[in-house]
């Protein structure tokens, strides 16, 4: 089973509201700051984007049900700055002494903002391990949308899919595993492929014959068919 | 890890009130000279006014009226909006996926929010929000008639879940009646919806 994030497929949701095209980028000033204090702080260098997202699967149910889109991103710092021991828990709380942090030298200076968001990070890594699969060919998802590494831990393989029959579309590379990365566990870089699965093979009441669904899925998410 | 908590979770001991805990967190990383509040105000103003969809429909016009730019964009889209200028953050490895009379191509992440921040920008609230995420997946021609977008029946949806570091850009189809309009002219065609796949291109006036 999965967590509270892994939402593709679930019903009791109403109509989607599009906003204009010329809506704010943010509607409130602390969505703006929560954004950027959450990519400055990543900017230490003491956690990857899984470990990130992870922490952010880890709200609690009730906590990501309730929580609005930047609140969740705000709660996962916090967590994730104490759980990386960057912060204790009394200076989250504003009780500890006051003084420069170990980790202030690599703090993200405003100068080097556009050179550090213009950079990115590659996700690609040299191959180790073979792509086993081939364009076109038939695989079949895991049965478990669940991390093999680490009980309950995080996974990309959403539970709607899981089981499922479909066709290698592409390969993309040998990507960085986000079931090891995000827990500290290396890269375990893997071929990652887009794979292509018909409607009628997801759901009992397809809208479209014809209609399919493309997952970017790792080749340990996939046997042959 | 994993760590399940229910009550505990460090995040309940800041100020429940959001923008209290987002200012509250802020103070404290600033005090410790982990945060820097200029190079806040710098990312801000990066996504409000730098980057946008403007990027994707630069992308896009050239798509359609530059065939080598087309095939180069269809068989290796980072490297070429590269070329641009447009890489960076959640924008490392792109992948473009064309709009035709058989298939149309929309975008999703069911798991998060992922979405290719170098040419769009980032993501619109409807697009993080739970209901598109649950159900464009499982019913994309529902989602798309609340967009107001009706697709001939014959015509066959791809929905691209996002599920890896790999991003997605539609390129809408080319509105008819556009024949010897200039790059300028056909980027502002192209709207943003257009290439998440929740809109079609706008015809010209």
């Amino acid at each position: 089973m999965t967590r509270a994030h892994d939402m593709g497929g679930r019903y009791g949701y109403g109509a989607i509201h599009p906003d204009g095209e010329d809506e704010p980028v943010f509607h409130e000033d602390w969505h703006a700051r929560a954004a950027a204090l959450t990519l400055a702080a990543g900017a230490l260098g003491q956690w990857n984007i899984d470990m990130s997202r992870h922490t952010r699967e880890c709200l609690s149910v009730r906590d990501y049900s309730s929580f609005s889109y930047y609140e969740k991103w705000i709660a996962a710092l916090a967590d994730l700055l104490v759980e990386t021991s960057v912060l204790t828990t009394d200076e989250l709380k504003g009780e500890a002494a006051e003084g420069r942090h170990a980790l202030s030298y690599s703090a993200l200076r405003a100068e080097a903002v556009p050179e550090v968001l213009a950079k990115g990070s590659p996700y690609t890594r040299p191959g180790r391990v073979a792509p086993h699969f081939t364009e076109g060919q038939a695989v079949r998802l895991r049965r478990h949308p669940e991390n093999t590494h680490v009980e309950g831990g995080h996974t990309r393989l959403p539970a709607y899919a899981a089981g499922a029959r479909g066709r290698i579309l592409r390969l993309h590379g040998i990507h960085v595993l986000p079931d090891t990365s995000a827990h500290g566990l290396g890269d375990q870089a893997e071929p990652l492929y887009a794979v292509a699965i018909p409607a009628v093979e997801l759901w009992q009441m397809p809208e479209h014959p014809n209609d399919e669904v493309v997952l970017d899925l790792w080749q340990s998410y996939l046997e042959p068919a | 890890m994993p760590h399940d908590h229910h009550d505990d979770h460090p995040h309940s001991l800041l100020p429940s009130d959001p923008a209290l805990r987002v200012k509250a967190l802020e103070t404290i990383l600033t005090r410790k000279g982990l945060v820097d509040p200029a190079a806040l105000d710098a990312i801000i103003d990066t996504y409000e006014n730098r980057i946008g969809p403007k990027n994707g429909a630069e992308v896009v016009a050239r798509a359609w009226s530059d065939e080598g730019f087309r095939a180069a964009l269809l068989s290796d889209a980072t490297a070429t909006v590269r070329e641009l200028g447009y890489y960076g953050r959640q924008g490392e490895h792109m992948v473009a996926v064309e709009n035709t009379p058989e298939t149309h191509n929309m975008v999703v992440c069911t798991l998060c929010s992922c979405y290719p921040w170098p040419l769009l920008g980032i993501p619109p609230a409807w697009y993080k929000s739970d209901g598109y995420r649950a159900r464009a997946v499982r019913e994309p021609r529902r989602v798309l008639a609340e967009f107001g977008v009706r697709l001939p029946e014959e015509m066959a949806i791809r929905v691209w879940d996002s599920t890896a570091e790999v991003r997605y850009l539609v390129i809408p189809m080319r509105p008819e009646g556009t024949e010897g309009m200039d790059r300028e002219a056909l980027a502002q065609l192209v709207t943003r919806n257009s290439m998440i796949g929740t809109g079609l291109a706008k015809v010209p006036a």
